[in-house]
C-alpha cells in the first residue's frame, strides 16, 4: 500500500471525515479505440473502459469521462496521463499531468505487470509495434512504417467482409484443419489472395487461419527484422484478443506468448502509472481540470498563417469559446497566445 | 536565361546569388509545399522515390514562375538519381513544356563535359573565365556561411527558452543573407546571422542528448522531405548533428584522406560501394558512436535501395557497439504525428540509457 493510501486509511480509522482516496487516470486515444484506466495509489486497476474512437477523439473522451462519474465514489482524481496518437489534444483538453508517447507508456505498463518480460508485441488499430526490454528498460523498438497491413483495422475489415464477428475470428482460425497460404506483404494483396482462395472452395476456417499466419509473417519480416526476440514475450493491444494470431506468433517464434490481463488497455494503464509517478503519488497537486469538463464544448478550427513563406497550418483549440491551446506554427508565435 | 534548380535546404540562396551575379535571372523554386508534392506525385512514375517526386513538382512550380532552363547535378553508381535529370526533362517535355535540363556531372569524372556546359552559361552572360570562377568562389562562400548558420541553430534550439525563437532567428538570418551581393556582404550577413542566433535567450541545461542524423542526401538536407526532423528533435531538447552538408563541412574539418578513412571505418560492416551515400552513412553512424553521441536517426526515402542495405546493416552496428539507431522511411506522408511518436520514444529510450531520465517527465 502506498504512503498516500495508508495515510488516507489511518485518517479514516481515527474517525475523521473519510479522506478521499487518490486515484490516477490514464487515457489512451488511438485511431480505433479510446481506453480509460483508473488505478489506485498501489497501482491496482479499479476500472477500465474500451470505447471506439470513430475519428472523434474529443467526444469519445467526454463520453468516457461521463461514465467515470458513476464509478468514482469518494475517490478523487489526483493525476491524469494521456497517450496514443491523440495524446496532445487530449492532454490540452483535460490538462494532463503527463503526455507520453505510446511506446514508453506500453513499456511502463509491462514493466509493472510483468517485470521480467523481454519482448512486447503490440498490435493496435493502425499501428504495430515491437518493444525490446532488457531488465525492465526499453533497449530497442520498431513500428510499422508506411503500411498498416496486419493491424486491427484490416482484421476488422476482413471479418466484416466474411460476415464473421471479430470476436469469433480467432476461434475460427484455431479450428482450421488445413491452413491455406495467403500473401501477407500488403493488405490489398492479402485481400485479393483470400478472395481467390475462397472462390476455389477452401473452408472459411482454413482461410482465416492462413490470414493469421500471413499477418504474423508480415510482422516478423517487417517490424521484427534483425531484432533479437527473447522470451518472455508479452502480446497486447486489441489484436491480442485474437487467439488465432496468438497461436501463429507462438508457432513462428517457437516461444510462449503471454497475453496479460487488461491487454487491450495497456497504454492507458501505462499512462495512469506515469501520472501516479509524476504527481508524487498524489502529493503534488494535479493539473487536471476535473470531470466537469464533460459539460464544456470543445472546438478546433484551423487557419493558414500568412506571416512568412512557411505558411504554417495553425490549429486553434477552444473550450466554451475561449482558445486554450494553439499549435502547428514553426516559429511559436501562435502557441504563445491563448485565452 | 531564366534559370531554376532543385531546391534543397538553404542552398537556394547561394544558387540564386550565383545565377543573378552572373547576369542571368534566377527563378527560385517556391517553398516546397503539399501542392509541390501533389504535382510531383501526379506526374512522376509511381515507383520513383520521394526526392524525385518533390523535385519534379518543384520544377513545375518554377516553370509557372517563368523558368525556361533547369540546372541540376548528376550522380554515379548504383542509385537511380543519376538518371533523374534526363527523366525529369522527358516528363516535362511530354507535358508540353519547352524546357531543357542541363545536368552537371562530377567535374573530376567528366571534366570536359563539365566545362563545355559551364562555358555555355558563361558565354551567354558575357563574363570572362576569371570572373566566372570568382563568382563560383563567392557563391561557395555563401554556401559555407548558410551551413554555418544552420549548424549553430542546431546547438541553440534545444536550449532556447521560448519555443520557436531559434527558428525565427534563423529565418531572419537567411533573409539578411539573401540581400548580400558581394563577398564582403556575405561575410557581414554571416556575422549578423550568427549574432542573432547567439542572442536567443537560453535556459540552463545540465546535459543535452546528442543524436546524429544520417541518410540519403536529399531527405537529409531538405526539411520539407524529412518533416523538419531537425526542428522536431531540437524542440524535444536534443542536440542533433547532420552527417552531410552541401558545404562538406565534415569533409573539410576531418582528416585529409576523408574518403579512404570513411571506407576503413565502415569496412567491418560494408566493404564495397553500395550506391548513394550508403557506405558513408554506415561510417558516419560509427563515427557518431565514437564521438560519444547517444544514438543515430537514419533517414531514407521509401524503397531507396542503398539505404535499405544500410538499414539491414544497422542492427549489427547497434548490437556490437551498443549504439541505438532509429530507421525512418519517408514517403508521401506529410502528417508528423507518426514521426513525433517515434522520436519521443527514441529520446525517452536514449535518456534512460544515459541515466538522465525522470519517469513520466522529459529528461533533465
Amino acid at each position: 500500500m502506498s504512503q498516500i493510501a495508508l495515510a488516507a486509511n489511518l485518517a479514516a480509522d481515527a474517525g475523521h471525515q473519510p479522506v478521499a482516496e487518490p486515484v490516477f487516470l490514464g487515457i489512451d486515444v488511438g485511431s480505433v479505440s479510446t481506453n480509460l484506466v483508473l488505478i489506485n495509489g498501489a497501482g491496482k486497476v479499479l476500472h477500465t473502459q474500451y470505447l471506439r474512437t470513430y475519428g472523434r477523439p474529443v467526444e469519445v473522451v467526454q463520453k468516457g469521462l461521463t461514465a467515470l462519474t458513476g464509478v468514482l465514489d469518494d475517490q478523487v482524481v489526483a493525476g491524469v496521463g494521456t497517450t496514443g496518437s491523440a495524446r496532445h489534444i487530449t492532454g490540452h483538453m483535460v490538462r494532463a499531468d503527463v503526455i507520453k508517447n505510446e511506446i514508453t507508456a506500453h513499456a511502463v505498463a509491462v514493466a509493472e505487470l510483468a517485470p521480467d518480460a523481454r519482448t512486447i508485441i503490440e498490435i493496435g488499430g493502425q499501428d504495430s509495434k515491437l518493444i525490446i526490454l532488457r531488465n525492465g528498460v526499453v533497449t530497442d523498438f520498431a513500428m510499422n512504417t508506411v503500411c498498416a497491413a496486419g493491424t486491427g483495422s484490416f482484421l476488422d475489415q476482413q471479418a466484416f467482409r466474411l460476415g464473421v464477428p471479430i470476436e469469433e475470428f480467432g476461434g475460427l482460425a484455431l479450428r482450421a484443419k488445413n491452413r491455406v497460404r495467403i500473401a501477407g506483404r500488403c493488405a490489398v494483396f492479402a485481400e485479393s489472395d483470400m478472395v481467390h482462395k475462397q472462390q476455389l472452395g477452401h473452408s472459411l476456417e482454413d482461410i482465416v487461419a492462413g490470414l493469421c499466419d500471413a499477418l504474423v509473417r508480415n510482422y516478423i519480416n517487417n517490424i521484427a527484422k534483425g531484432k533479437e526476440i527473447l522470451g518472455p514475450v508479452v502480446f497486447q493491444g486489441g489484436v491480442a484478443a485474437n487467439t488465432g494470431i496468438r497461436r501463429a506468433f507462438e508457432e513462428a517464434l517457437q516461444l510462449e506468448v503471454i497475453v496479460p490481463p487488461h491487454f487491450d488497455v495497456m497504454g492507458a494503464y501505462g499512462a495512469a502509472l506515469l501520472a501516479r509517478v509524476i504527481t508524487g503519488e498524489g502529493r503534488r497537486k494535479t493539473r487536471f481540470k476535473g470531470l466537469q469538463i464533460v459539460k464544456s464544448e470543445f472546438k478546433s478550427t484551423s487557419q493558414e498563417c500568412k506571416g512568412c513563406p512557411n505558411l504554417c497550418e495553425i490549429v486553434n483549440f477552444s473550450e466554451d469559446g475561449r482558445v486554450i491551446a494553439r499549435w502547428g506554427d514553426r516559429c511559436g508565435k501562435w502557441q504563445a497566445i491563448t485565452g | 536565361m531564366n534559370i531554376t534548380f532543385p531546391r534543397m535546404g538553404n542552398s537556394y540562396n547561394a544558387f540564386a546569388h550565383f545565377i543573378n551575379r552572373l547576369g542571368h535571372k534566377a527563378v527560385v523554386p517556391p517553398p516546397l509545399s503539399d501542392r509541390t508534392l501533389s504535382l510531383g506525385v501526379k506526374h512522376a512514375p509511381e515507383f520513383a522515390c520521394i526526392p524525385f517526386k518533390i523535385i519534379l513538382g518543384s520544377y513545375l512550380e518554377a516553370i509557372e514562375q517563368g523558368a525556361d532552363i533547369i540546372i541540376t547535378s548528376g550522380g554515379s553508381g548504383p542509385c537511380r538519381a543519376g538518371f533523374y535529370g534526363i527523366l525529369h526533362e522527358r516528363i516535362l517535355r511530354s507535358l508540353g513544356y519547352d524546357i531543357e535540363v542541363v545536368v552537371f556531372d562530377s567535374i573530376y569524372q567528366r571534366p570536359k563535359d563539365f566545362f563545355a556546359k559551364a562555358n555555355r552559361f558563361r558565354r551567354a552572360a558575357g563574363v570572362s573565365w576569371p570572373r566566372f570562377f570568382y563568382l563560383i568562389w563567392e557563391a561557395w562562400e555563401m554556401v559555407k556561411a548558410l551551413d554555418e548558420l544552420e549548424r549553430l541553430s542546431l546547438d541553440v534550439r534545444p536550449r532556447e527558452k521560448s519555443v520557436g525563437a531559434t527558428t525565427r532567428a534563423l529565418d531572419q538570418a537567411y533573409e539578411i543573407m539573401a540581400q548580400a551581393e558581394t563577398n564582403v556582404d556575405i561575410q557581414a550577413a554571416r556575422d549578423k546571422g550568427l549574432a542573432l542566433l547567439r542572442g536567443v535567450p537560453l535556459q540552463n541545461k545540465e546535459y543535452l542528448l546528442k543524436i546524429g542524423i544520417v541518410g540519403e542526401i536529399y531527405v537529409l538536407i531538405e526539411p520539407f522531405a524529412n518533416l523538419n526532423i531537425q526542428e522536431m528533435l531540437g524542440n524535444l531538447g536534443v542536440f542533433c548533428d547532420r552527417a552531410i552538408y552541401l558545404s562538406g563541412w565534415t569533409k573539410e574539418n576531418t582528416v585529409a584522406d576523408h574518403d579512404a578513412a570513411l571506407r576503413r571505418t565502415a569496412s567491418p560492416y560494408v566493404n564495397q560501394m553500395i550506391g548513394g551515400h550508403g557506405l558513408e552513412n554506415v561510417a558516419y553512424a560509427i563515427r557518431y558512436q565514437q564521438q560519444g553521441f547517444d544514438g543515430v536517426v537514419h533517414l531514407a526515402p521509401f524503397a531507396c535501395i542503398p539505404e535499405i542495405v544500410v538499414k539491414s546493416v544497422f542492427p549489427r552496428v547497434t548490437h556490437e557497439l551498443d549504439f541505438p539507431v532509429l530507421d525512418v522511411f519517408l514517403d508521401e506522408l506529410t502528417g508528423k504525428a507518426g514521426l513525433q511518436t517515434r522520436l519521443e520514444a527514441f529520446v525517452d529510450m536514449l535518456a534512460f540509457k544515459r541515466g538522465k531520465y525522470q519517469l513520466g517527465g522529459v529528461y533533465t
